[in-house]
Order: C-alpha cells, then sequence, then structure tokens
C-alpha cells in the first residue's frame, strides 16, 4: 500500500483547526486588544474573549475528530513497516498531551466539579506550555526532511 | 426568625452556638466537606447599617493591596493605571479595598415609599465566567461554591472583570507577580474580590460579614437548603428573588419585598456598581460544546473502523474475484 489512507482534505482541515486552536487560545490572554489587533477592522472578534472561547471549545471538538480518525486508520492499517518518524513522534505526543490537559480544563468547567485550585493551576500552565512547544515542533517539522509523520515503507 | 432557629434549619446549629458563644470560632458540625454552600440575603431586614462593610474591611484589611510606586510604565500608552491605594475610603462601590459595599434605593412599591438597602459583592457563580476563562489559572472555584482569585498569581489583565456579568473584581496597578515578568508590557497588577472570607471558612468560621450583622440578614447554608428557605421567605413577603438562576445559578441568593428592577431603576449602576439586570447563562453553550467534544472521536474512531471493514472485504473480494 504506498499511497495515504488519508485525504489531503483531512489534513488540511486538521491543519486548520490546529490554526484556529492556536489563534482562540492565545486570544484567551487579554492581549489583543491591548495591541490593537482587535482594532484592525474585521478582527474585533478577537478581543471577545466569551466568543474566542466557545470558538475554541468547537474547534476543539473538529480536532479531535480528525486526530483520532487519523489516529484510528494508522493502527487500523496496521502499517507496522510505516512506523512513526521522529518529527511525527514529537507532534503526536504534543497532541496528545494538548488533549489530555485541554479536556481536564473542559472537565474542570463543567458546573458541578470543584477540581481544586492548584491542579488548575498546573494544568492552566501546562496547556499554555505545550502550546508553545507545539508551535515550535510545527516549525520545526516543517524544515528539512521533517514533514512526514510515518516512515516510507521499508519493504 | 432569629438567626438560631434559622441556622439550625439549615443543620448548621453548632456554629450558631459557636457563633453566639465566641464570634467565629470554629463550628462544632459544620456543613460536611463539598457541600455547596450559598448565602442568603434577607433584605426586608437590612437596615443599610453598614456593619458588615465595615467588617469586611476589618477582616481583610492584612489582604489588601500595597503597591510600589511610581508604577513601571505600560506600554502602549493606553493601558489604564488603576491606582486605589490613595482612595482607600471609598466605600460605596466595589474597589481593590472595598470588597463589598451597600446599594440604597428609595422605591414605590403598591403605593408605598420604601427604603431598601442591598449589600453588594461577588454573586459566587456556579459556572463563573471569571474563573472558566482566565487563562492563567488563577481564579477558580472551591469545594464549598465559593470563587477565589488567588492574588499571588493574578497578573491584572482583568479579563475575569471583562467576563463577569456584574464587572465585580477590580484592579490594582503595581501589586503582584507581574512585576517579576514583563512589567511593561503584559499584566497590570492584581483583581480583588470578595471569596466569601476563605480563610475564615476554612478555619471553621463564618465570614465577618455575615457574623457583624445585627439584624441576622445573611444566613449560609447548603445551596437546595438556602433556595427552598429563600422561596419561602419571597413568598411570605411576597417577595422578588435575585441571585437563584443568574448567570445560569449563583450561591448569593437575595430576597427583596421591592422588584429588583425597581432597586435599579432608583440606583442606577455604574462603575464598580453592578447591574440588577436579570442575567442570562454566558455559559450554556460550554456543556454541549463538551459533549461534542466527547462524541467527535467516537464517531472517528467508528468511521474509520467501517472505512478499515469495506476496505478489507474489497480487498478480499478483489482476491477472490
Ligand atoms: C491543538 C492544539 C491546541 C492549542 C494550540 C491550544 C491552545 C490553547 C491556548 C494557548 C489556550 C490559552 C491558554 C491557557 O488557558 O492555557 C488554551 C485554552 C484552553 N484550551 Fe486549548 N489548545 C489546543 C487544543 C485543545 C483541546 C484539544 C482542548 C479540549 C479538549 C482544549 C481546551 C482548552 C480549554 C478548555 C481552554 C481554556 C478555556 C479558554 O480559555 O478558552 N484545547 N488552549
Ligand atoms: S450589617 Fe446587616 S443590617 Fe447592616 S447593612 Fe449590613 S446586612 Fe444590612
Ligand atoms: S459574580 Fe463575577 S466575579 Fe463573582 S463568581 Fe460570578 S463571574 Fe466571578
Ligand atoms: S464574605 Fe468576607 S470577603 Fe466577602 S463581603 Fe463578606 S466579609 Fe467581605
Amino acid at each position: 500500500m504506498a499511497s495515504s489512507p488519508i485525504a489531503p482534505w483531512e489534513k488540511k482541515a486538521f491543519a486548520a483547526s490546529v490554526f484556529g486552536l492556536g489563534l482562540t487560545g492565545v486570544a484567551q490572554m487579554p492581549i489583543f486588544s491591548r495591541y490593537y489587533i482587535a482594532d484592525i477592522p474585521g478582527f474585533a472578534w478577537l478581543g471577545d474573549f466569551v466568543f474566542t472561547h466557545m470558538l475554541h471549545y468547537a474547534l476543539a471538538a473538529v480536532f479531535l475528530y480528525f486526530a483520532f480518525r487519523f489516529a484510528a486508520t494508522y493502527v487500523l492499517a496496521g502499517r507496522r513497516d510505516h512506523p512513526l518518524t521522529a518529527s511525527g513522534a514529537v507532534r503526536v505526543a504534543v497532541y496528545a498531551a494538548l488533549i489530555v490537559t485541554g479536556a481536564v480544563r473542559m472537565v474542570k468547567n463543567l458546573s458541578w466539579v470543584y477540581m481544586g485550585e492548584w491542579p488548575v493551576l498546573v494544568v492552566d500552565w501546562t496547556h499554555l506550555f505545550l502550546a508553545m512547544v507545539l508551535l515550535g515542533a510545527v516549525l520545526w517539522a516543517r524544515g528539512g526532511d521533517r514533514r512526514r509523520y510515518t516512515a516510507l515503507s521499508r519493504r | 426568625m432569629k438567626r438560631r432557629a434559622f441556622l439550625k434549619t439549615l443543620g448548621l446549629a453548632g456554629a450558631a452556638t459557636a457563633a453566639a458563644a465566641v464570634p467565629g470560632l470554629a463550628a462544632e458540625k459544620p456543613a460536611a466537606p463539598g457541600t455547596v454552600l450559598a448565602t442568603l440575603f434577607d433584605l426586608s431586614q437590612c437596615i443599610g447599617c453598614g456593619a458588615c462593610v465595615e467588617a469586611c474591611r476589618e477582616a481583610n484589611a492584612n489582604r489588601y493591596p500595597e503597591p510600589k510606586k511610581p508604577f513601571p510604565p505600560m506600554y502602549p500608552s493606553r493601558v489604564p493605571v488603576e491606582d486605589w491605594s490613595d482612595k482607600r475610603d471609598v466605600d460605596d462601590r466595589l474597589t481593590p479595598y472595598n470588597w463589598l459595599f451597600i446599594q440604597s434605593a428609595t422605591v414605590e412599591h403598591q403605593g408605598k415609599s420604601l427604603e431598601v438597602h442591598m449589600p453588594r459583592r461577588c454573586m459566587h457563580c456556579q459556572k463563573p465566567p471569571c474563573a472558566n476563562l482566565c487563562p492563567w489559572g488563577a481564579a477558580s472555584k472551591t469545594a464549598s461554591g465559593s470563587v477565589r482569585i488567588n492574588t499571588d498569581i493574578c497578573l491584572g489583565g482583568a479579563k475575569c472583570k471583562t467576563v463577569c456579568p456584574w464587572s465585580i473584581p477590580q484592579r490594582q496597578t503595581g501589586v503582584g507577580l507581574y512585576l517579576d515578568l514583563l512589567p511593561s508590557l503584559a499584566g497590570n497588577g492584581v483583581m480583588y474580590k470578595c471569596d466569601r472570607c476563605h480563610a475564615r471558612m476554612a478555619a471553621g468560621g463564618l465570614p465577618a460579614c455575615i457574623e457583624a450583622c445585627p439584624n441576622e440578614v445573611q444566613s449560609i447554608g447548603p445551596r437546595d437548603e438556602i433556595v427552598a428557605k429563600a422561596h419561602e421567605l419571597a413568598k411570605a413577603m411576597s417577595g422578588f428573588i435575585y441571585g437563584e438562576t443568574e448567570n445560569g445559578g449563583t450561591n448569593t441568593i437575595y430576597v427583596s419585598p421591592v422588584p429588583f428592577e425597581a432597586i435599579q431603576a432608583a440606583s442606577p449602576p455604574g462603575p464598580g456598581r453592578p447591574t440588577l439586570a436579570p442575567v442570562t447563562d454566558a455559559m450554556s453553550f460550554e456543556t454541549s460544546l463538551a459533549a461534542a467534544a466527547v462524541v467527535a472521536p467516537i464517531a472517528a474512531v467508528a468511521g474509520a473502523v467501517l472505512r478499515a471493514a469495506k476496505r478489507n472485504t474489497d480487498a478480499k473480494e478483489h482476491r477472490h474475484g
């Protein structure tokens, strides 16, 4: 099987959801209004915390759909002869950790869940730190010969 | 109703006894840990004496900000400096040095003129936008149903105030963690508000404002009991309720003999003076979108399994066919 079982449009949709999550995530810090970005015509919504928070939630669902679809497809295809590349493994690990910390943040926001102040703080800082690590990992993966998640068949 | 009897119905008789003997002493029989507590304000009993405001200021004075001056310059220049350190006496609105104030209004109701006083502070929402949206983990709910801002961590971006339907948290520039990070470029001090006397409660005591009131206006207890009590009280005085359903439900319930719109009309909101308008649930989307985030990966895996199964059958047919 030489061709990827994942269609190009799926990869594009995944990338778009990651970009959107990064943008709406950064918008959670009160900086777009401070630094005039929300003043640019058409970008006022970036200064609306509740709206970008809602978008982050919605994009998380889109992101999770594709992330799990790719992971399941990879596992089910039984492509043991296509191991993850180093850059692929790094990105998968960062995404997985973002999913876990993001999910914890969603859970703690449910009205009946009380998580304690220190767990909230630690999970919050970890999610933020991971978002920065992801930015680094994605930029790094763009360079050289590191774009592919999986190695070409050894056969 | 007398305070003892009242607290007894709330299962806090121990607290009543202890508090009656030695103010602030640990309750003998506090509510089980993890019980969400709410407070009830019976506005028909409030005389606006301000003893609660005084008590709050006294109990929390050692937690008030002591900013260093001059403040570091902040960029861009439109970032506002908010300095209340020379106006600590202001007590007719919320400030970093005043977490409770009395909103007074003269209201015409059913042909009578009534003087109403309403102690105002953080509502302690059940789905607090301030805590759910804090991007720095500084604001959070507690197991007892109060909402706190950790003043050691807060950077003073004031997002919590922007997203709070009542604009409760108040900023003081020139204090806090941001001074140790990038004071000119990010952050702007620390946000302050009522934390329902977290330390006193943790030590088994009562909030200072509850204890100081000569008229037993406030009571505190498990939320369902407080809600039931509020409805009883409202029925008895043909009164009105605020806070039970506002913003999806809060742990602060006011019962008033006059409509809250009338109080709002006679004493309009303004800076540091929160609204009394009905507040819809700002965070209602969270639960449904969180559900979508659970369903999406399940659907994705199911879809991938079906696709793989189809591929397999196709491949088999191809081989056999
Ligand atoms: C793939 C990439 C993702 C990136 C780059 C990203 C980035 C961010 C950033 C920068 C923040 C604000 C800082 C913070 O509060 O920590 C944030 C907040 C948050 N993220 Fe993510 N995130 C991602 C995925 C997810 C996922 C998958 C979920 C849920 C399962 C999630 C849930 C949340 C929640 C609940 C918050 C706090 C609420 C808010 O302020 O909107 N994130 N994210
Ligand atoms: S101490 Fe009691 S009566 Fe006096 S203003 Fe406060 S709540 Fe009202
Ligand atoms: S009233 Fe405002 S500050 Fe208080 S818990 Fe609700 S959102 Fe937070
Ligand atoms: S509960 Fe404590 S902090 Fe809140 S208003 Fe009363 S005295 Fe002040």
